[in-house]
């Protein structure tokens, strides 16, 4: 069967979505994929298009990649616009050429709305809703001293923002006689009002603009139909946005009285091929300008697709909650007191600037909807009063008054039900966390991952973190970020005081940041900080008391009292003659030996003073010490690689042991590993690895953030055909970005998942090196790398460290008496508890 | 008989590491001694034998305070043994044996046959 052809028109919010969506369901199979989008940018994050003026880019805005789009086998067509659509033939147009359909996707959003005012089409007239238009904006600035935005809505206060931002004198123009009148009431508006001038933005309201003229003393003149007027060197339209409807109109598809294209329950138009989804689409006499009811309305159609006519957009909540120049203003649900018999409760504290309004049901029972400006702090409470019909407490007033005064205190999640709905971008219940955590995730990282709650809007963070804290508690797990009771700090924080006050003790660090002596889950930690931050000896005096036992004594302590050494070789090649010392020195102490899984030998059975007498023999046959005992790198394990293998495409081996001595002592906050295969048949195993390294015909493919053990998880691709430089580089990026930053204990997996973004985010601050700080990790790394030394080379010729490895100070002779042996498969083993 | 006690010379100050423990050999067997510089007193001594393992490491384990208590982490299984009292923090029916410690001149000593405290316990 031949596959069919499914077309996305517009490649915005909405239609990404869709996208993700599709994909990954079963139907995705049966098609081939077409999406055209007329800007000329990858689908990006509309809603946080204000932050390109704070130095956000494209890039930081992206919602997909290029690469996921291939992946996908998608045929993106960027900066094409579909110009007609001819339902007949199922085919559409587009300056380049025709393409056929058999299912059609509208996903052609909205476009801003500007009055029919005579001059409204001059030079620096300019709209605020793409990328394009924001360069423009900026372009527009220059030379500019004041600018003007049309309409004193959420994206006019927005657009106003950000003409401040770009140095501009802001003016808003309203024609209504207050700002945000859909959301807001009188009090609100004229509150937000007052404190929007405070912050230097001039509010003009009640003002209908006739026409817009050359000015006099700036580049522009608003002429006003009370006579009056304003001059300004720019004006931005943002006086509503309209449903962009055009193609559809055009095609004959059912449109409404006041433009969108019509849709049903499953998203689908007049057409039964054609579907519309997001702005452009209007359900039920309704558009929906938010992004969270254009997700829902995608998943609804994804789910149509796959035959599963079950789900359908049934509308959605346009509560909102936000920050206007500063300001918090929220509004929730029927917040004009629209419904017959409705109540209001309001409190207004002109002194603090706070005004907040309650909308109940006549009988009192349930919250309708709510007014905030001022302080937000209460929208989530409420929210979810007025979204779960939850019953209001007697005294409903409790819950916007000041605590001082009586104020009940915030709903706790507890109270919320289990079909509440936490994040509603992507449709997260509190039932939908709950299950998350039940199945493994741990934390607030590991459930934003599993459920994608809070990767939206980013509205619900709180609201999220109270829940999930509240279930871990619930199931007993500690979720506090103190590191312990002596410091009130993350790992991550400990770490920047060290840096920044360039601290070098532990004593200085707990007499200034924290209380009491310390214990054993502080004590490794700074030990290990220290240790990135200033590489000193880990046996220096003062980090001695810090180390767990095997840091200590830099050998891992066996289960009756005695150690197991763990000799580097690097890649897993070593020589003959290495290989005979390795057996001869186990002969001698009649050590048990085992090969690891990590390619090396373990030797087991070694008292604590036989330690540096076997280190010494070891070093003089040119061993160094392996970090079997320390959270540091392990070992990169490798295949033969193209120096044997008839497959293998690079030297797999050599680039191992380069890696091995480039890491190897570094402390990080819990165990690393690497691998490197020399073809893609992976025979090293690489993908289960921190760092994974596959050879191809180019260069290197580089994995990360892999792991084994409990929860296996695969690496993930990161870049692609690097030369040997390129991947080091990269590496050391990535290895010095996780040793600054992750949590102790945290393993690079756990790690990358709980950085907000993810491993796009970690591309980009790697890769694209959004933050700035490329230069700084590998000189960091540098610096590590250049001040190495062997721990046990170090030890052992430096008689006062020797001192620490007597098993009983006062008598050298004695042998532990609870150390017995016996003998299996020809080697020494420990007797197993007689009890 | 009564048993008879008597300060036991077991090591020097300069074998002490402060923030840590030794171990040493006593006519009761392995013992840990403690040197913690920043508390008063500054000595503990407990024994050296983990009750958990079996085996004599509990002066290689990582010191600090719990809630004000002196506490040792065991290095096996990091239970923490009060070094006061001994009483294990996880689980208060295991404790391990203490002794009186004391700085003498520049040696330190040991009462290690009779233990008061826990006899009157047990
Ligand atoms: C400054 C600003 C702030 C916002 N803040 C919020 C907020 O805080 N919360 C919130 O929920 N929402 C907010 N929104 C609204 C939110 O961005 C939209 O709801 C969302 O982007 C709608 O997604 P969409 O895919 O329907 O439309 P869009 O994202 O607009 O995507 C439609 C795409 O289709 C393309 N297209 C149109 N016609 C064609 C054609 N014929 N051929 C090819 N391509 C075509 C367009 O170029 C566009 O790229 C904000 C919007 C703006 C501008
Ligand atoms: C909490 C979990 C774990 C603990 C406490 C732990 C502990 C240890 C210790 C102490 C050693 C050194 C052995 C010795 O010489 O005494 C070791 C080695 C090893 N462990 Fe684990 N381990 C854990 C999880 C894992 C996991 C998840 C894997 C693999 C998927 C793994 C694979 C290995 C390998 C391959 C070695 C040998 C490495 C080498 O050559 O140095 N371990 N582990
Ligand atoms: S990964 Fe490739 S090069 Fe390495 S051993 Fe396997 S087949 Fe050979
Ligand atoms: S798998 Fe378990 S038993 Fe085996 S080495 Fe690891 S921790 Fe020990
Ligand atoms: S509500 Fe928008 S991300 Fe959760």
């Amino acid at each position: 069967m031949s596959k069919k052809t499914l077309i996305v028109v517009g490649n915005g919010m909405v239609g990404h979505h869709f996208l993700e969506q599709f994909c990954a369901s079963p139907a995705a199979a049966d098609f081939e994929i077409i999406v055209f989008g007329e800007e000329k940018q990858l689908a990006y994050d509309r809603v946080h298009l204000s932050e390109y003026f704070g130095g956000s880019s494209h890039a930081d805005l992206a919602m997909g990649t290029l690469e996921w789009y291939t992946e996908q086998g998608i045929q993106l067509h960027l900066n094409e616009q579909v110009t007609g659509i001819n339902r007949e033939h199922r085919t559409l147009e587009t300056p380049r050429g025709g393409y056929r359909y058999d299912e059609l996707v509208l996903a052609t959003g909205s476009y801003p709305f500007v009055p029919p005012i005579k001059g409204n089409d001059r030079p620096h007239c300019l709209v605020y809703r793409t990328l394009d238009d924001l360069d423009t904006i900026r372009a527009s600035s220059e030379g500019a001293r004041t600018g003007v935005v049309v309409g004193g809505g959420l994206l006019g206060l927005e657009a106003a923002n950000a003409l401040k931002s770009l140095g501009l004198e802001a003016h808003v123009v309203e024609f209504a006689p207050r700002l945000m009148p859909v959301q807001l009431d009188a009090d609100g508006g004229a509150l937000l009002r007052h404190k929007i001038e405070e912050l230097g933005v001039q509010v003009h309201t009640e003002k209908a603009t006739t026409a817009i003229t050359e000015g006099e003393d700036a580049r522009l003149r608003m002429n006003f139909s009370d006579e009056s007027f304003l001059e300004t060197d720019l004006i931005v339209f943002s006086a509503g946005i309209r449903p962009q409807d055009a193609l559809a109109r055009a095609s004959g598809l059912e449109i409404g009285e006041r433009g969108g294209i019509v849709i049903d329950n499953h998203c689908t138009t007049s057409d039964p091929h054609v579907h519309a989804i997001g702005e452009c689409a209007l359900w039920e006499q309704k558009i929906f300008g938010l992004v969270a009811p254009g997700y829902t309305m995608a998943r609804t159609l994804s789910s149509a697709l796959n035959g599963d006519r079950d789900t359908a957009f049934t509308g959605a909540d346009m509560s909102t909650k936000l920050k206007l120049l500063g300001v918090d203003v929220g509004s929730i649900g029927d917040a004009h007191a629209q419904t017959p018999g409705a109540r209001n409760i309001r409190f207004n504290d002109e002194q603090a600037g706070h005004y907040r309004r309650m909308v109940i049901s006549e009988d009192g029972k349930t919250l309708l909807g709510a007014i905030l400006v001022g302080d937000n702090s209460h929208y989530d409470t409420l929210l979810q009063y007025a979204l779960n019909g939850i019953t209001l407490p007697e005294n409903p007033e409790t819950l916007i008054l000041p605590e001082s005064q009586g104020g009940a205190p915030a709903l706790g999640p507890d109270a919320l039900p289990e079909t509440a709905s936490i994040c509603s971008c992507h449709n997260v219940t509190k039932g939908d966390i709950c299950r998350a955590i039940d199945a493994g995730c741990s934390d607030l990282g590991s459930v934003k991952s599993e459920t994608k709650a809070s990767t939206g809007c980013g509205g619900c963070t709180a609201l999220l973190k109270n829940v999930v804290d509240s279930e871990l508690e619930k199931r007993g797990v500690e979720v506090s970020k103190d590191l312990c009771e002596h410091f009130p700090y993350s790992r991550q924080e400990l770490f920047h005081l060290v840096k920044v006050n360039g601290i070098r003790t532990f004593r200085t660090l707990i007499s200034q940041h924290g209380k009491g002596h310390g214990c054993d889950i502080c004590k490794p930690a700074v030990a290990s900080i220290l240790a990135i931050c200033w590489n000193e000896h880990i046996l220096a005096t003062d980090h001695v008391p810090l180390q767990d036992t095997n840091d200590t004594f830099m050998a891992n302590m066996q289960k009756n009292g005695t150690y197991s050494i763990v000799p580097r070789i690097p890649g897993g090649e070593i020589t003959p003659d290495k290989l005979i010392v390795l057996g001869e020195v186990a002969k001698e102490y009649d050590l048990y030996t085992k090969i690891t899984g990590g390619q090396r030998v373990d030797l087991f059975g070694a008292t604590l003073s036989q330690l540096p007498e076997i280190w010494e023999k070891l070093i003089a046959a040119g061993f160094e010490t392996g970090h079997a005992y320390g959270k540091s790198l392990r070992t990169v394990k490798s295949c033969v690689g193209n120096t044997w293998c008839r497959y293998g495409v690079q030297d797999s081996v050599d680039m191992a042991i380069r890696l091995e001595d480039r890491y190897k002592g570094l402390r990080a906050p819990h165990k690393v590993k690497m691998a490197v295969s020399g073809c893609t048949r992976e025979c090293a195993e690489a993908q289960s690895k921190d760092f994974g390294v596959i050879a191809t015909e180019n260069g290197w493919n580089l994995y990360v953030c892999g792991n084994g053990g409990m929860r296996p998880r695969h690496a993930d691709l990161f870049a692609t055909d690097l030369s040997d430089e390129e991947l080091i580089r990269t590496i050391d990026r990535v290895v010095m970005f996780y040793v600054r930053t992750a949590d102790r204990l945290q393993r690079t997996s756990v790690w990358m998942e709980s950085l907000e973004g993810g491993l796009e985010y970690l591309k980009e601050v790697v890769l694209e090196d959004s933050l700035g700080i490329g230069a700084e990790l590998e000189e960091h790394m540098e610096g590590i790398v250049g001040t190495y030394q062997c721990e046990w080379k170090t030890a052992v010729e430096d008689p006062e460290k020797r001192k620490r490895f007597r098993e009983f100070v006062n008598a050298p002779s004695q042998a532990d008496p609870v150390q017995e042996w016996t003998v299996e498969r020809g080697q020494r083993r420990p007797v197993l508890e007689s009890a | 008989m009564k048993p008879r006690t008597r300060w036991e010379a077991v090591c020097t100050v300069d074998d002490l590491v402060p923030e840590s423990g030794i171990a040493v050999w006593t006519e009761d067997g392995p013992v840990a001694v403690f040197y913690l510089p920043h508390r008063l007193p500054a000595l503990f001594a407990i024994s050296h034998s983990d009750p958990f393992s079996g085996a004599n490491v509990l002066a290689r384990g990582i010191t600090g305070d719990l809630k004000g208590e002196p506490v040792v982490a065991s290095p096996l299984y990091k239970q923490h043994f009060s070094l006061r009292t001994g009483v294990c923090l996880e689980d208060d029916t295991v404790r391990v044996k203490t002794y009186p410690v004391l700085l003498d001149g520049n040696q330190i000593r040991l009462e290690v046959r009779a233990n008061q405290r826990e006899s009157i316990a047990a």
